[in-house]
Formats: structure tokens, sequence, C-alpha cells
């Protein structure tokens, strides 16, 4: 036996060891609990005056008036369900959900597979990678379908079927040229319309030439809804860009020169003025050290070299930071095991 | 072989069990004691609590969750505290997303503190869900000329022409403050590029955000930004003073912030002692010739 192997033995019988103590002392390990509820609806009934087609509006009743109904299964603390077996052994209301404890126990899985790597490469971790991956983009297509082609592009061009079929509570424009009802009731409508059903034309036109990359031939044509992407993108952050990353820190810089509080003595206003000073010495100095078309000698040479000093004390703080963010995202999944699944720790008062 | 030889060929994965421990290790003291450590108020931290206290009892507050489950464990802490905060200044407080996954955490922060701690609090009228929006920084843009074009309906389909908090609001100009918590891309950044710098004083901003995009964000402080959370660090200090003003002992879900600061002191003092350590064995190393 390799010493690698000996040593993933003897961590697993540990932390096998470890779980078989935890099963057997207190309140044993993570588990999930819900709380049943009931939820009984009946149809308003709808004023006169409303269209044919309004959606029905719903409001809460008591059970037995209910037209429709069905039970809602909410997360709670674990105390919530000793407490309710403290006073009723056996009851069915506050009750242990297998779907969410073992969706926990394959969290604290994916947890452990994935901090593996830092000992060595192995099977589990590269199962854990591939279904974040998978998962991640599995996820990003459906979220791209249902909060973006079909309530944005599908809801403009043919907004009867998407009502019909999806969103039951998608308004249908005032004017529709495939709705007879509409032509005759709103022609001030037809321009905005006209605009949004022209927009959205336009940018399934723009998707669909997107798509042409696929195609064995004319892969060219993708390269004209990506010229628009690029040149749309570029000049709408061009203008921000400069008013607010240009000109506001530029004006920033300036003023933060001068205190502007009244009454101040001679230190205190030098001392007030230092932080001002400060940046617009790094603003001039960092901007020497990249201007390249003059020779980093003399004046330039010594500003350019304080320039540096400025670089590095910024990358230093922006590291610091950096350690300080992923400290605090292991932290999150350490305290996620001893909390949630180990049950060694109960800082928020769930258990008891 | 010296020691400083032996550290020189240490194998990093002691390293990684170190860290493990310095982070794990006060976990489980301050999970078991409660014991948290004091901390120092920075001015950034300190601006966002005074722009809260000072904008008036009943003003809207547009409070914007971009951010989702991968950085809760930096963020989460800062909406619990801020959302805690408005709600207690008696601010209305109307909820957006522009990550898909933010909309949860909105629902999630909204149940543990509205729900568990004010529940005089009416949805529509005291604060409301509007969901998730897709767009990113042009659903900003759209909100600057047309609010409700921006999110026509909340969370739960109402519209949103008849939700008593929005009426009266025509443009993202008619919130006062907006409180980002924010991971990055669309985030803190955008807002003020989108949307503040544009509106010239008449809306302030505050933000939460993760270690990693604060640096980016120090520029802006403080004349497009009124204040600043830097990472966990300032979600603690500002949770201290939230905890503070609104007197008596805090909850536990309210110290979680501060509890997150006993793995950071442990984790960055191994680090500066390994980079301290790293340096001597590099200079011994140079000096011996061998570099």
């Amino acid at each position: 036996m390799t010493r690698q192997r000996l040593t993933w033995l003897v961590l697993v019988v540990l932390f096998a060891g470890l779980l078989a103590w935890r099963g057997f002392t207190g309140h044993g390990l993570g588990r999930v609990y819900v709380e049943r509820g009931e939820v009984s609806l009946a149809r308003e009934r709808a004023p006169a005056d409303a269209p044919a087609a309004s959606v029905p509006r719903w409001r809460s009743v008591p059970v037995e008036q209910a037209e429709v109904r069905w039970t809602t299964w909410s997360k709670v603390p674990p105390k919530a369900h000793f407490e309710a077996e403290a006073r009723d052994p056996g009851q069915d209301r506050v009750v242990l959900s297998w779907p969410r404890t073992i969706g926990l126990w394959v969290a604290a899985f994916l947890t452990l597979a994935i901090f593996s790597f830092l000992y060595a490469d192995n099977p589990a971790y590269r199962f854990t990678e591939a279904v974040v991956v998978g998962v991640s983009a599995a996820y990003w297509m459906v979220v791209g379908f249902w909060d973006v082609v079909v309530p944005k592009l599908l809801a403009t061009l043919m907004p009867e079927t998407v009502q019909a079929m999806v969103q039951p509570t998608l308004k249908i424009p005032q004017f529709s040229p495939w709705w007879p009802e509409t032509w005759d009731t709103a022609s001030d409508a037809f321009d905005p319309w006209l605009q949004q059903w022209g927009a959205m034309a336009l940018a399934l036109l723009l998707g669909l030439m997107l798509m042409w990359r696929l195609l064995p031939r004319g892969g060219w044509i993708a390269g004209w809804p990506l010229a628009f992407i690029v040149g749309v993108t570029a000049g709408r952050r061009m203008v921000t860009q400069v008013e607010s990353d240009l000109m506001e820190q530029a004006a920033s810089t300036m003023q933060s020169v001068v205190p502007t509080a009244q009454g101040l003595s001679a230190w205190d206003w030098a001392w007030a003025a230092l932080p001002g000073v400060l940046v617009l010495v790094g603003v001039v100095c960092c901007l020497c050290y990249f201007l390249f078309s003059v020779q980093h000698r003399g004046v330039v040479g010594g500003a350019a070299r304080v320039g540096v000093w400025y670089l590095m004390i910024t990358f230093g703080a922006a590291f610091g930071f950096t350690v300080m963010g992923r400290i605090a995202l292991l932290a999150d999944r350490v305290e996620f095991l001893f909390d949630d699944w180990l049950w060694i720790i109960d800082p928020n008062h769930l258990r008891g | 072989m010296s020691v400083l030889d032996r550290l020189d060929r240490l194998d990093r994965r002691w390293i990684f069990l170190a860290m493990f421990v310095a982070v794990a290790a006060p976990i489980l003291y301050i999970g078991v004691t409660g014991r948290t450590l004091p901390e120092k108020v920075t001015s950034t931290s300190r601006a966002v609590y005074e722009a809260i206290e000072a904008t008036p009892e009943g003003s809207r507050v547009l409070f914007a969750f971009d951010f989702d489950p991968a950085s809760a464990g930096e963020l989460q802490p800062m909406a619990t505290d801020l959302m805690r905060h408005c709600a207690a200044r008696k601010l209305r407080i109307v909820c957006i997303a522009l990550w898909p996954l933010g909309n949860n955490l909105a629902e999630e922060t909204i149940a543990n503190v509205i729900g568990a701690d004010f529940p005089h609090m009416r949805d529509g009228v005291d604060f409301v869900n509007l969901g998730f929006q897709s767009g990113q920084q042009q659903v900003m843009t759209v909100l600057t000329t047309n609010f409700r074009k921006g999110f026509p309906v909340d969370e739960r389909g109402r519209d949103t022409a008849d939700l008593p908090i929005l009426q009266g609001v025509k443009t993202v100009a008619d919130f006062p403050l907006l409180v980002d918590v924010g991971a990055g891309y669309p985030g803190a950044k955008e807002w003020v590029q989108y949307v503040v710098t544009g509106l010239k004083g008449s809306m302030r901003m505050v933000a939460g955000t993760t270690g990693v995009s604060t640096p980016q964000l120090f520029p802006y402080y403080p004349d497009q930004l009124a204040g600043i959370l830097a990472g966990i660090k300032g979600a603690a200090e500002y949770e201290m003073l939230v905890n503070e003003g609104l007197g008596g002992a805090p909850a536990a879900k309210y110290m979680e912030a501060q509890r997150r600061m006993g793995p950071q002191l442990s984790g960055h003092l191994l680090l500066v002692g390994l980079i301290v350590l790293g340096n001597v064995i590099h200079f011994r190393r140079s000096r011996g010739g061998q570099a």
C-alpha cells in the first residue's frame, strides 16, 4: 500500500469514526425538519365591467369554502420538531424531510470532495467538479430561457400564446395585429407596440444570425450581430465611464486637496489636507509610470518610481482584501459542516 | 539539514492543514462559547450607518440583492444587518435583484428579518420584493427613466402600479437611498456608473461588497458612494454599530459577521507568519548564494 493510499484510508476511517460518534451522541447528525401548512383559495367575483379575458383574482378562505387547496412544507429549525414531539409524541405537523436531509448530506459530501483536492487529485473531486460545471451551465440555460426568452422576447412577439400557455398574469398590449378586438380601440397604441415589437423582432433576427456559426457554412453571418453587440456596448459604456470614472474622479481628486472645514489651526489644516495631497501625488506619479513616450529619467523617472510604490501598496491592499474574502468563504463552509451537518456547534440556537 | 531547510522543503499540504485548523478552531470556540472579538469601526462602515440613520423615517429605500450563494458567506450577514437597520428605522424597503439567485436570498432575508422580528410590516405597503429582472445594467438604465417598466410586476405577480409602497415612484430618483449588496457584475460599480453619478446627488448610495471587489470601489467614496462595507470586516463593524444603536441583547442571527471575525484573525496571523517565514528563507538562501 502506497503512503498516499494509507493516508486516505486513515482519513476516511477517522472521519467515519467521527460521524459514528456524532450519530450516537446528543441530538445526532444533520437533519432537516419541515412544518406542514395548508393553502385554501377561492376566486373573487369579477367586477361587472371587467374584460372577458381578465385574469381571475384569488383570496384565502377557510378550508370548507376552498375551490383550490394544497399543502405547503416550510423549513423550520430542529428545535421546533423537538418541542412539538415533547408536547405531542407522534405528531405529524413538524416532521423530518427526507429530500432536504438527503440534500444536506449531498452538500456536505460535495464540500468535502472539493476540499479533498487540497490533498491530491481524486475521482470524488473530479466528479464534484463535473457536477458543479454541469449544474451551473444547465441552470444558466434555464434562467436564460424563462427570464429572458419567454418574458421578454416571446411575450412581446406573441403575447396571447404566452398568456395562454405559460404566463396567465401577462398583460396583453392595447394593440395587437393578431387580436382583432384591439384594432379599432387603440389606434394611438400602434406606435409604441410597433417600436417594442420591432426591437424584439430585430433581437430575434440577430440572435438567429449569432447561432449561424453552428452551421457548417456562412459563419461570417455571425460576425454582424457580434459587431452590433460590441459597438453598442462600447458606445454605452464610454459615456458612463467618462462621466463617472473620469470627470467625477478628476473633480474629486482636485477638490479633496483643500480642506473645506472652517476655523482649523495650521497644523489641523495640514493634517486634513494630507490625504488629499497623497491621493493627488499618487495619481500624478502613477500616470508618470504609465507614460511610455518619455524616458523615465530625472523628474519623470523619480515620479515613476514613487508611482511604482503606490501601485505596490494598492496591489498589497487588494491582495489583503482577497485573502479576507477567501477566509470568509472557507469559514462559511466550515461553519456549514460543523453546524448544519455535524451539529457540533449551534451558534444560532436552532436546536435548543 | 537545518530548520530553515526543512521548512523550505515543507509539503504545501501542511500549510493547507494549518489554514484549516486556523479557521476551524475559532469557529468551534466561538460556536461553543458565543464570545466574539471587539471591532474598531472604520470611517467607511460608520458612513453606511450614518447614511441610513440620516434617511427620514418612512422614506423608501431601494435594496438591491446583487449576489448569490457563492458569496453569501461574506455578504449575507451584511444583507441581514442592513435590512434590520432599515426596518428598525421604519424605512420602506423595496427589494430587487439583478442576479437570478439574489431573488431567493432576498426572500430568505425578508423572512429571517422582517417576518421574524418586524411582523407589523405589511407586504406591499412597508416592504416588497420585486424579484429578479434580467438585463443587468440595462435594467438600471430603464429604472432611471421609468421604474415600472423595469419592474412591471413584483415577485408574487402583483402589478407594481397597484402597490401602495410604489405610489408616486416614477423613476429610481424617487428613492432617497440605494442599498446595494453586491458580489461583482452587475453590482455596486454599475449602480454608481449608470445611476448614482447621473443623478448628481439626489440619491445617496451605500454598498456592501466582497473583499475582492472592494478596492475598485474606494475611489467612489465619499462623493459617489456615501459608504462602503468592505468585506466581512466591514460587515462586522456595521453589525456592531447596529447592535449598539438598537440596544438590548441581539439575537444570535445578528451576530453572524462578528462571529466570522475569529477565523479571520487566526487565518491572517497564520498568513502573515507564513509570508514573513517565506521571506526569511528566501533572503537566507539569497545570502548563501543559492537563489
